[in-house]
């Protein structure tokens, strides 16, 4: 069965799913009281319980970072390039863990899920979620898990800032942390883009202000747009110029508003493919998520202090063409980490992909990133020797 | 290691925290962190030597010493370390004062272009001198600002730059650090240690 996937593959996966029974505090004031996070594992936990290394996942991703679910899958898990025997975090040597964020739409506990005080389901009554919420939900789980602390934490864009967050909320359960393609903080253009997609979103008809569950309807159109916006922002102008060109799908212009360009095709069929597949009350949620975290905030807008409490080494990834997150924005965190004075890694890696480039690969990218994690097992290896 | 940064190696005080400009594999950095308890920073641009300090868990931020240490604070470690970058600078005299405000000491290594084999190259060839020091071409050269060691203690002069110590050594960095016989002539490669003011 496995010998169909690629020898690099970490091959069938199958989900876990944990309760917590405690109640969970979050930053809006609200208690969950009850929760389930959805995670997979790759690789094995070894008897030091030393060699976990927790993936953070992105705005629209979820616990199934790498390898198959089904031996007739089509496409791998969302970060199958860096996450395998041999690949850049080795699951020969680590002990892989990537769940679902609360609040998300793929098994972990979020809008979709019932409300046990109301006995229907969540849906926009949901908490607004924090990262910092997240990464408290995340250390529920790395407990239940038997993990004191991570070899590494490591995400991509949203993902990035739950590591950043959990160096400075748990520092001593984060012995290294790789934050790429990410930003200390939204820009109001970010915010901004955040908005549209929102309203897209709350404008549609079939949205019911959240209650579409009970509705027995799908707000797509506002999905759609919102996913055709967002995703825009992923891609860079070159990469799209590079993709689609003005390349029209027949060989003559139309003088109508049906798809004409390549383009306006790719990003429909992106938009279509993401509405029936993604919660609409979820990417509200996550796309908040993104606009509230500002560790500096409560230090008076000063990062360095905010970070203060990190004691574990960064490595931090840009993308040179990334305009979502743009390389200055991760400068930011590199440069409070060094008035901090804390130990730190930084690399612009040369991409045409703009932000989607974290999760494509890309030979400088795998060799910084897979130099960082080989020296991140060199460590766990000294310290069992 | 090589026997320039060996003789930085031995100026580098214990517990210091420097900043290594053009810190290449992260040689220098890892053996300083080794056995000396010194913490800080590489800057480099070639992606090799920048995934080497990487597998070493030396730090190493991408940045092009062109655009200054603006994102370092004054006094932000004890020791500025840069070795053959100088020459290939659009201004060592500012990157001087700049190493100077980060560090009250700086170590800087570069290639003397009055060693005697440069000067007879030039004199009996009539052509730039090629070296092991300069292997370069005039055309393709990065080295776009080469000086001599009897150039840069005068830039430190002029600059009320103390030096504390400097010394020269053959390019192939082998035999001894010395400074006392003609080093503008004889010595192939120039390493200076140098404190604000006089």
């Amino acid at each position: 069965m496995s010998a169909s996937f690629p020898p690099d593959s970490v091959g069938l996966v199958t989900p876990q799913v944990a309760a917590f029974e405690s109640p969970l505090a979050l930053a809006c004031g609200k208690t969950l009281d009850r929760f389930e996070l959805i995670y997979e594992t790759y690789g094995t936990l070894n008897a030091e319980r030393s060699n976990a290394v927790l993936i953070c996942h992105a705005l629209s991703g979820h616990h199934h970072a790498a390898g198959y679910h089904d031996p007739e899958d089509r496409k791998p898990g969302w970060w199958d390039a860096y996450i395998g025997p041999g690949k850049v975090i080795d699951t020969d040597r680590f002990f892989v863990v990537s769940l679902n964020n609360l609040g998300g739409c793929h098994g972990s506990t979020g809008p979709a899920s019932v409300d046990p005080q109301t006995g229907r389901e969540w849906g926009p009554t949901f908490p607004v979620m924090t990262v910092a919420d997240w990464v408290h939900s995340q250390a529920r789980l790395a407990d239940r898990l038997g993990i004191e602390r991570f070899a590494a934490v490591v995400g991509g864009s949203l993902g990035g800032m739950q590591a950043m967050q959990w160096t400075i909320a748990y520092p001593e359960r984060v012995a290294n942390a790789a934050v790429i393609a990410a930003t200390p903080r939204l820009s109001a253009q970010n915010i901004a883009f955040n908005e549209v997609a929102r309203q897209a979103i709350r404008s549609d008809p079939d949205f019911h202000d959240g209650w579409y569950g009970a509705q027995a309807a799908i707000p797509k159109l506002g999905l759609k747009l919102a996913r055709m916006i967002g995703h825009i922002t992923y891609l860079s102008e070159h990469s799209m110029g590079a993709r689609f060109g003005r390349d029209l799908r027949s060989d003559q212009l139309n003088f109508g508003y049906d798809v004409e360009f390549q383009v306006e095709s790719y990003l429909r069929h992106q938009g279509d493919t993401f509405s029936t597949r993604f919660d609409a009350n979820t990417y509200l949620l996550m796309t908040k998520a993104l606009d509230y975290f500002d560790p500096a905030g409560q230090h008076g807008g000063d990062l360095a202090a905010a970070l203060a409490p990190v004691t574990c080494p960064y490595l931090v990834i840009s993308f040179t063409t990334d305009w979502r997150f743009a390389p200055a924005r991760s400068q930011e965190l590199v440069n409070a980490l060094l008035r901090a004075g804390k130990s730190v890694s930084y690399v612009n890696v040369d991409s045409p992909h703009g932000h989607d480039a974290f999760l494509l690969p890309n030979a400088q990218y795998e060799a910084v990133f897979g130099s960082f994690m080989r020296r991140v097992y060199a460590d766990i290896a000294g310290e069992t020797a | 290691m090589r026997a320039d940064l060996e003789l930085i190696y031995d100026w580098v005080p214990d517990n210091a925290r420097i900043l290594d400009l053009g810190c290449g594999d992260g040689t220098l950095l890892a053996a300083l962190a080794r056995h000396k308890n010194v913490t800080g920073y590489g800057l480099e641009i070639d992606p090799e030597g920048i995934a080497a300090c990487l597998g070493k868990g030396v730090n190493v931020l991408e940045q092009d010493l062109d655009d200054g240490l603006a994102n370092f604070v004054d006094d932000a470690c004890d020791v500025v370390v840069m070795t053959q970058a100088l020459q290939a600078l659009r201004r060592p005299d500012t990157m001087l004062d700049e190493m100077l405000r980060v560090a009250p000491e700086c170590i800087i290594a570069f290639p003397n272009f009055a060693y005697w084999k440069h000067r007879l190259h030039l004199t009996f060839r009539g052509r730039m001198p090629v070296s092991r020091s300069l292997p370069h071409a005039w055309y393709d050269t990065p080295n776009i600002h080469l000086s001599t060691f009897q150039d840069f203690s005068n830039l430190c002069r002029a600059k009320g730059v103390t030096i504390a110590d400097r010394a020269v050594g053959s390019a192939d960095h082998e035999g001894h650090w010395s400074s006392r016989w003609w080093p503008n002539l004889f010595g192939e490669t120039a390493i200076f240690r140098v404190r604000r003011g006089r």
